[in-house]
C-alpha cells in the first residue's frame, strides 16, 4: 500500500499561494520521519498535491518544483472562483478515491473555509493552526501518527493533538509557520487530471461581485521588515511614527491585538495567534508588552528589537536586543541616525 | 415571518488567563467567562434584521449549565428564545462531535419552525479553530458563507440573500439561496445598548434545557470522547525564553543607546542583507 501525504495546493487566479510550498516541505519531512517503518514494511510513501481550479497546469508544475511527486488536478471553468461547496465536494471525491493518510491545508481565509467542511463530511479529525508537525509514536498504539501541536487559549497552552482511528489525519497551518523549500525547476512529477462535475445543487451560493481592496495589498506575512506598535503608543497617532520608521527600513507596519481591539489600526496589521504569523528578517516591537498571543506570531523573526519603558515587559524575553526607554525618543533618534548612515554611504 | 438562529459559545476571557508558574497549567478559577465576542456580533446582526423584518430569533449554546448566562446576554440583545444544550455525556467533544450536536439541534428547530439564516461567530477565542460553523453547515446541507461582514439584502419572497464576505484580497458579494449559514466577523454589526424591555425580559428569562436524551436522542457514539476523532496527547505551557540583553536610555543616554542598537542590528547577517538593499 502507498502511504499518501497530501497538501492542498491553494491558488487564486492561477498563482500558487506560498503556504502550499511551505506545506510541501513539511510533507516531505514527515515522509522521512517514517523511513524506518517504510524500510520494515516495504511500503512506499509519496508527497502529493491536490489542486482545484481553472487553467491551473502551471500551478501544478510549480507544486512539483516545490516537492510534490504527483498532483491530482481538477481543472474546470466551474472552479474559476473559490466557492465552499463545489471545492469541498471535489476534494471529498478525491479523498475517498485515493485514501490519503495525512492531509495538510494552509490556514488562510480560503483554507479555513474549506478544511472544516471537508473534515466534517469525511468524519475525520482536523487540528487547526498547527505550529509543529511530526510523525511519531503515541501511547497504546503501534506505528507512527501525525502529532499536531498548536497553541490554544490565546497561546497560554500548547497542546499536541492526535487523530488515531480516522484517516486522513488533517491539519491546517498558517502561512509562514514553516519555511518553504527552494523551488527546483529540475524536479520531476506527474500531473493526474481528475474529472469532477459540479451540479446545480452545489451552486446554491454564487459569487456575484468581487470588490478588490484599494491600494497595495499589505503583505505582512511575507514582509522582510516589520515595525509594530502596541498600546504603549498611547494613542492611534503613534502609528504615524511607526510608519515613518517602517518606511525608512523599507518595511511594513504591524500591530498588537490590543491596538487593533482599541480601534487604533485595522485588523490586517495584527501580528499574533489570532492575527498573522510572521518571520521577517527584522522585527521591531515598540510599546508592545509581549502577551503570549503576540509572541507566538513573531518569535520566528531573525532579529527582534523590543522598545519598552517597562524593564520587566515579557517582550524582552524573546527579543534579540531590548531597549528600556521611551519609544517617542528612541524611534526619532533611530530615524535620524539611519538617515545619517544612508547619507554617509550615498 | 423570518426565523434566525445564532449558535453561540461561552468562553474564558483569554486576555485574562494566567498560568500557574509551579505546574505550568492554566488557572481556570477566577477567569471570567464571557460570550464569545464574534458570536455577540452575530447576535447583534441577527437581532437587527429580526427587528427590521419582524420575526423570531432563536439562540442556542452547547456548554456547562453556567453557559445559560451567555444565553441571557443574547436575550438582552433581543433574542426571543434560548436553548442550553448541556449534558455530561457531551464532555470531551471535539469540533466534529460539537458540529454534530449543534447541527442536530438546528435541524430539529428548523423542522418545527423553518429557518432562514443560521449565524455562527467566525471562531471562538478559546480554541480559535473556526471549524464548528462550517462543520454544522455542511451537515445541514446549508450553503455556507464564512467571514461575513455585511448582510446586504434578505429577500424572503424570492428566497435569497446577498452577503458580503471578507477575503484576503477584497470583498466578495455572495448570492445565496435560503436557508443558508454564515460565520460572522465583528464588522457584521455593532453591539447595541440593550433596550429596557429586553433587559427586564432577560432578568426573568429561563432558557430551555436540552440534554443528550431529551428532546433529541443523540447517538452516543457520535458525542463526547467516543465521538471525537481528535484527542489531546499532551499539553503544557509554551517554552520559556532567556531574557534578552537590554540597554537603557536612562543609563547610556539616547544617542549612544541608539548607536549601540543600530550597530548590533547591522552586525546581524539577516539585517545586514536587507540594509544592503535599502541604504
Amino acid at each position: 500500500m502507498t502511504r499518501r501525504f497530501w497538501v492542498f495546493i491553494e491558488q487564486e487566479d492561477g498563482v500558487m499561494h506560498p503556504v502550499a510550498g511551505e506545506l510541501l516541505g513539511v510533507a516531505r519531512r514527515l515522509v522521512t520521519e517514517i523511513s524506518d517503518e517504510l524500510e520494515a514494511s516495504g511500503e512506499e510513501a509519496v508527497v502529493e498535491g491536490i489542486l482545484v481550479g481553472c487553467e491551473v497546469e502551471d500551478v501544478a508544475q510549480n507544486a512539483i518544483e516545490h516537492g510534490a511527486e504527483r498532483v491530482y488536478m481538477v481543472d474546470d471553468p466551474a472552479f474559476e472562483h473559490y466557492l465552499n461547496r463545489p471545492y469541498t465536494e471535489a476534494i471529498i471525491h478525491l479523498v475517498q478515491k485515493h485514501q490519503p493518510e495525512v492531509f495538510l491545508i494552509g490556514a488562510t481565509t480560503l483554507g479555513r473555509d474549506l478544511a472544516g467542511a471537508v473534515a466534517t463530511s469525511i468524519k475525520t479529525g482536523l487540528t487547526a493552526d498547527c505550529t509543529k508537525l511530526e510523525m511519531g509514536p503515541i501511547r497504546k498504539a503501534t506505528g507512527k501518527f501525525l502529532l499536531a501541536t498548536r497553541p490554544a487559549f490565546g497561546g497560554n497552552v500548547i497542546a499536541t493533538i492526535v487523530c488515531k482511528d480516522y484517516k486522513p489525519q488533517m491539519a491546517t497551518v498558517r502561512p509562514r509557520v514553516f519555511q518553504s523549500p527552494q523551488r527546483d525547476p529540475k524536479s520531476k512529477g506527474e500531473i493526474v487530471r481528475e474529472d469532477f462535475k459540479v451540479t446545480p445543487e452545489m451552486m446554491a451560493a454564487k459569487l456575484v461581485e468581487f470588490i478588490k481592496d484599494e491600494g497595495t495589498h499589505l503583505n505582512l506575512e511575507y514582509a522582510e521588515v516589520i515595525v509594530s506598535g502596541g498600546k504603549g503608543l498611547g494613542n492611534p497617532d503613534g502609528f504615524k511614527l511607526i510608519k515613518e520608521l517602517a518606511d525608512e527600513l523599507g518595511g511594513v507596519v504591524g500591530s498588537s491585538r490590543a491596538a487593533v481591539d482599541g480601534g487604533w489600526i485595522a485588523y490586517e496589521h495584527q501580528v499574533g495567534q489570532t492575527g498573522k504569523h510572521v518571520r521577517p528578517k527584522l522585527y521591531i516591537a515598540a510599546g508592545i508588552s509581549g502577551a503570549i498571543q503576540h509572541k507566538v506570531g513573531m518569535q520566528d523573526s531573525d532579529y527582534i528589537l523590543a522598545i519598552n519603558t517597562d524593564p520587566n515587559a515579557p517582550i524582552f524575553e524573546i527579543a534579540t536586543l531590548g531597549v528600556v526607554g521611551d519609544l517617542y525618543e528612541v524611534i526619532p533618534e533611530m530615524i535620524k541616525q539611519l538617515r545619517a548612515k544612508k547619507g554617509a554611504q550615498a | 415571518m423570518v426565523h434566525f438562529l445564532v449558535s453561540v459559545k461561552q468562553v474564558p476571557d483569554t486576555t485574562n488567563i494566567r498560568i500557574d508558574p509551579e505546574t505550568g497549567s492554566m488557572i481556570r478559577k477566577g477567569v471570567p467567562a464571557i460570550l464569545n465576542p464574534y458570536d455577540a456580533h452575530a447576535v447583534a446582526a441577527a437581532a437587527e434584521w429580526r427587528k427590521k423584518l419582524n420575526g423570531k430569533l432563536t439562540v442556542i449554546t452547547m456548554g456547562p449549565p453556567a453557559a445559560e448566562l451567555a444565553l441571557k446576554e443574547c436575550i438582552e440583545m433581543g433574542a426571543d428564545r434560548g436553548i442550553l444544550i448541556s449534558d455530561r455525556k457531551f464532555a470531551g467533544s471535539d469540533t466534529l462531535a460539537t458540529s454534530y450536536v449543534l447541527a442536530e439541534a438546528i435541524r430539529k428547530i428548523h423542522q418545527e419552525e423553518p429557518l432562514d439564516l443560521v449565524f455562527f461567530g467566525k471562531q471562538a477565542i478559546d480554541g480559535d479553530t473556526a471549524q464548528v460553523g462550517p462543520g454544522a453547515a455542511i451537515r445541514l446541507g446549508f450553503p455556507l458563507i464564512t467571514y461575513a461582514v455585511e448582510i446586504k439584502e434578505l429577500n424572503l419572497e424570492e428566497r435569497y440573500a446577498l452577503i458580503v464576505r471578507k477575503t484576503e484580497r477584497g470583498r466578495e458579494v455572495i448570492k445565496t439561496s435560503l436557508p443558508a449559514a454564515l460565520t460572522a466577523e465583528k464588522a457584521i454589526a455593532d453591539i447595541p445598548f440593550a433596550s429596557l424591555p429586553d433587559l427586564i425580559n432577560s432578568l426573568h428569562y429561563q432558557p430551555e434545557n436540552w440534554t443528550a436524551d431529551e428532546p433529541l436522542a443523540y447517538d452516543e457514539a457520535k458525542i463526547g470522547l467516543a465521538g471525537s476523532p481528535t484527542w489531546v496527547a499532551q499539553s503544557g505551557s509554551p517554552e520559556a525564553h532567556e531574557p534578552a540583553e537590554t540597554i537603557s536610555v536612562a543609563k547610556d543616554g539616547l544617542s549612544s543607546t541608539v548607536k549601540k542598537v543600530l550597530d548590533d542590528m547591522l552586525a546581524n547577517k539577516s539585517v545586514a542583507s536587507i540594509w544592503e538593499e535599502i541604504k
